[in-house]
């Protein structure tokens, strides 16, 4: 009896465990409203770095994209590149040139060398990039205006460079989400579910019973109501969006001795600890997410 | 007002009651900051205990904050192995008492006044109160050592049956004496580093700085000190598991030298990862290791060999059966060296796996998967020294009969279903992908809320009943008051 009463208790639960995920649920359409080409200028000037807010200077000005790069304009992005063979594809992968990093021998510090690195896995089931016409690139259905994510390091910088821009260092990226304030998020000193996508906040991009968390338009947090989903307004000081939950954004720094790539913001698969806007992730310059995109600087 | 004073006499003043009050003051702590984290935060539990007690939780601090918590449950524990060691071992009547008063005295204010400046604001004159009562564990520690001295004629073991030196000192007793003395010389690795980062806040989780080739001395030594300070502890229940259950024989005489030798190394690999032996230091650490993890394993041969002795003493020719039988008869018993045969697989196993392929699995994953695996790894190990003191905490409290099984199994099958859990979750990232992971996290989360939750369950019950006991004018306070030798009560 006693063996029935675990056995009927165990297998329900091997059962849900072992269930598979539909990648292609139907995602909600919204327009948020908000221009993913936007750019926006930070200011040259100090201020509060980390979490104890260390004062830092940047010493000049620049400008940081309003949003994330979206799917659409990543898939513009292939197809441009394709066609001017700046990328190759390789079997399911994108590939493009990375010009290598130098090799200090530090203790797990592995080489990047020059050479043609992944951009983008095609093969992936989370890949929201399709190339089906096997001429251009274009975005899954409902997820053209998301965040480009399944990019790795080396697929992001590729295409701030094929516009002559570049990622974001840590401190740009840091400055243009806090401003000089020393806030914890982007918005102000406290975190809300309707603030920004993480985990178990409650979106409607998400279903905890059964995918999780998927990624929101960019820009969603725009004080708007979806629906009957009230977003509150989260842009940062300098009128960013997503500066904290989706997805964590890549960072261009390069460190000495390590070959491990930084990223900030946290994500739509992160508690809200992680949003907090001096918190770092990283991962090697080859990993790709579902969670993971990022936006450049000029 | 005589009834007032009899009941703190039993709890301040008594093995049992001192025991009892730590138990209790964990599992308050552990209630009410649990609700702030994990799924109960998910569950809107977190605002409304925030809400409520009028908590002040700047996002800036919440290393901080971890870090004093952190620091105030594993002082109460320090406190309750205190207690056991004490009511173990001979020692001055002076030194007993001293040390259980500093102690005492100390974990309290560390954890009262530590939580209350962590979580209610920055009254500083709290975080003096809170580092002062560590000092008083500290001075305790110092205390402890000198009263377990193992070189002194009155505490010789003349019984050949235990590991003893030609002379008759008493091998284990110098095993808890190096116990001792480097777990006072361990603290000095966070308390240097802790007033550095502490007198400005500044605070940071090492596993936040595991992938940073260039650390600072003091951020090693913060990272050096939280390892072995978590095995210290485990080294200490082990050899009073083993004082519980008369650990001895040639398996003792052979344990006893390597639980030292481990100890010592151990010590030595850690301290050296502030030296420039840094990079040799892991090797050391892992040699250290080896013979601990050893003298544990006699541990288990012995207590298991023990139990089926004992249990099929009327059989003339145990079958496998009526052995496996005897083995598992008496949980309380059973459970210590089964968590200590299961944290193999929870934390040992999971750890040489981490180290033998950091590079080619754990580094590709992002930070911040390593980070879940890191802060698992250890939280698991922490919950399994608190199951020991639980299991052998339902002996000292005199549980018989189904109460005693049904409590002993309990803890058993709700901690392993949890803590085995925790390491699936940990180890996810080896066989399903981040964007098909929903189910198996929610099958994993709901088994570990489950074990966790039911096991903090059983603990409540047991404390109201020893909360309702206290109410009785003779009630089983007032017989574990007289106690107070737990060696009379070796198994």
């Amino acid at each position: 009896m006693k063996h029935i009463l675990w056995l009927s208790l165990l297998i329900p639960l091997l059962l849900v465990s072992c269930g598979s995920v539909d990648l292609n649920a139907a995602v909600p359409a919204y327009e948020t409203g908000v221009d993913p080409e936007g750019w926006v200028t930070i200011p040259a000037g100090e201020f509060l770095s980390g979490q104890h807010n260390d004062p830092v200077a940047i010493d000049y000005d620049y400008e940081i994209m309003v949003t994330d790069v979206t799917v659409d304009q990543y898939a513009d992005f292939l197809s441009l590149a394709r066609a001017d063979g700046s990328i190759k594809i390789d079997g399911e992968k994108i590939i493009g040139f990375y010009p290598g990093d130098e090799f200090n021998g530090v203790k797990h510090e592995e080489k990047i060398d020059a050479g043609d690195w992944l951009y983008i896995p095609l093969d992936d089931p989370s890949q929201r990039i399709e190339f089906t016409s096997k001429v251009t690139f274009g975005a899954k259905e409902g997820y053209e205006n998301h965040p480009m994510t399944m990019v790795t390091w080396f697929g992001a910088r590729g295409y701030c460079d094929y516009y002559g821009w570049r990622l974001p260092t840590e401190l740009e990226w840091e400055k243009a989400a806090r401003g000089t304030d020393g806030r914890p998020f982007p918005w102000g000193n406290e975190i809300l579910l309707n603030n920004a996508n993480f985990y178990s906040s409650q979106d409607p991009f998400e279903d905890m019973s059964s995918f999780g968390s998927r990624t929101s338009p960019v820009g969603f947090y725009n004080g708007k109501t979806y629906d009957d989903y009230v977003t509150l307004d989260s842009a940062s000081p300098y009128g960013l969006y997503d500066m904290a939950g989706n997805v964590w954004q890549w960072n261009g720094n390069v460190y000495e001795g390590m070959h491990y790539r930084f990223m900030r913001g946290g994500s739509k698969d992160t508690y809200d600890m992680d949003l907090r806007t001096w918190v770092r992730n990283n991962a090697t310059p080859t990993y790709a997410s579902p969670g993971v995109g990022f936006r450049c600087v000029r | 007002m005589q009834a007032i004073q009899a009941r703190l006499t039993y709890l301040f003043r008594s093995t049992k009651g001192l025991i009892l009050v730590a138990i209790s003051m964990i599992a308050i702590e552990t209630a009410l900051f649990g609700m702030l984290s994990g799924p109960m935060a998910e569950f809107g539990v977190r605002d409304f205990v925030i809400r409520v007690f009028g908590m002040k939780l700047v996002e800036a601090e919440r290393e901080g904050r971890i870090i004093i918590l952190y620091h105030s449950i594993a002082m109460a524990v320090v406190a309750i192995e205190t207690y056991m060691i004490t009511g173990l071992l001979k020692m001055k009547e002076f030194y007993k008492t001293a040390v259980r008063v500093l102690i005492t005295v100390g974990y309290l204010m560390a954890m009262v006044f530590g939580m209350g400046f962590a979580y209610w604001g920055h009254n500083w004159a709290l975080h003096g109160l809170y580092i002062a009562g560590l000092t008083l564990i500290f001075f305790a520690g110092i205390l402890l050592v000198v009263a377990l001295w193992p070189w002194s004629k009155e505490v010789y073991q003349l019984d050949k049956a235990y590991s003893t030196s030609k002379g008759g000192v008493d091998i284990e007793r110098v095993a808890f004496f190096t116990a001792g003395v480097t777990t006072l010389a361990s603290v000095i690795f966070g308390a240097v580093p802790g007033s550095y980062f502490g007198n400005g806040f500044e605070v940071f989780l090492a596993e936040n700085i595991i992938r940073i080739p260039e650390k600072t001395v003091m951020e090693y030594s913060i990272i050096g000190h939280l390892h072995i300070m978590l095995a210290l502890i485990a080294v200490m229940i082990t050899l009073i598991i083993g004082r519980w259950l008369d650990f001895k024989g040639i398996l003792h005489k052979i344990a006893m030298p390597l639980m030292i030798l481990g100890t010592i190394v151990l010590n030595l690999g850690v301290w050296g990862v502030v030296t420039p032996l840094e990079p040799i230091a892991h090797m050391v650490i892992y040699v250290g290791a080896t013979p601990s993890m050893l003298a544990a394993l006699m541990l288990v041969i012995f207590g298991f060999g023990k139990f089926i002795r004992e249990g099929t003493a009327g059989i003339v020719r145990p079958t496998f059966g009526q052995k496996m039988a005897a083995l598992v008869r008496d949980p309380l018993r059973f459970g210590p060296l089964w968590q200590m045969i299961f944290m193999n697989f929870t934390v040992s196993g999971i750890g040489i796996l981490m180290a033998v392929r950091l590079d080619e699995i754990f580094r590709v994953w992002p930070a911040r998967e390593e980070r879940i695996e890191l802060t698992g790894h250890w939280h698991v190990l922490s919950a399994i020294i608190a199951t020991i003191i639980l299991l052998y905490y339902g002996d000292i409290i005199g549980l018989k009969g189904k109460i005693r099984k049904l409590y002993g199994w309990s803890i058993i099958i709700l901690s392993d279903l949890a803590f085995a859990s925790v390491t699936i979750f940990e180890m996810k990232r080896l066989f399903v992908s981040e964007a098909e992971q929903q189910p198996l996290v929610n099958t994993v989360m709901y088994l570990i809320d489950f074990g966790l939750g039911m096991l903090l369950v059983i603990l409540a019950l047991v404390l109201i009943w020893r909360l309702a006991d206290l109410f009785k004018k003779k009630g089983r306070w007032a017989e574990e008051q007289e106690q107070d030798d737990l060696s009379a009560e070796v198994k």
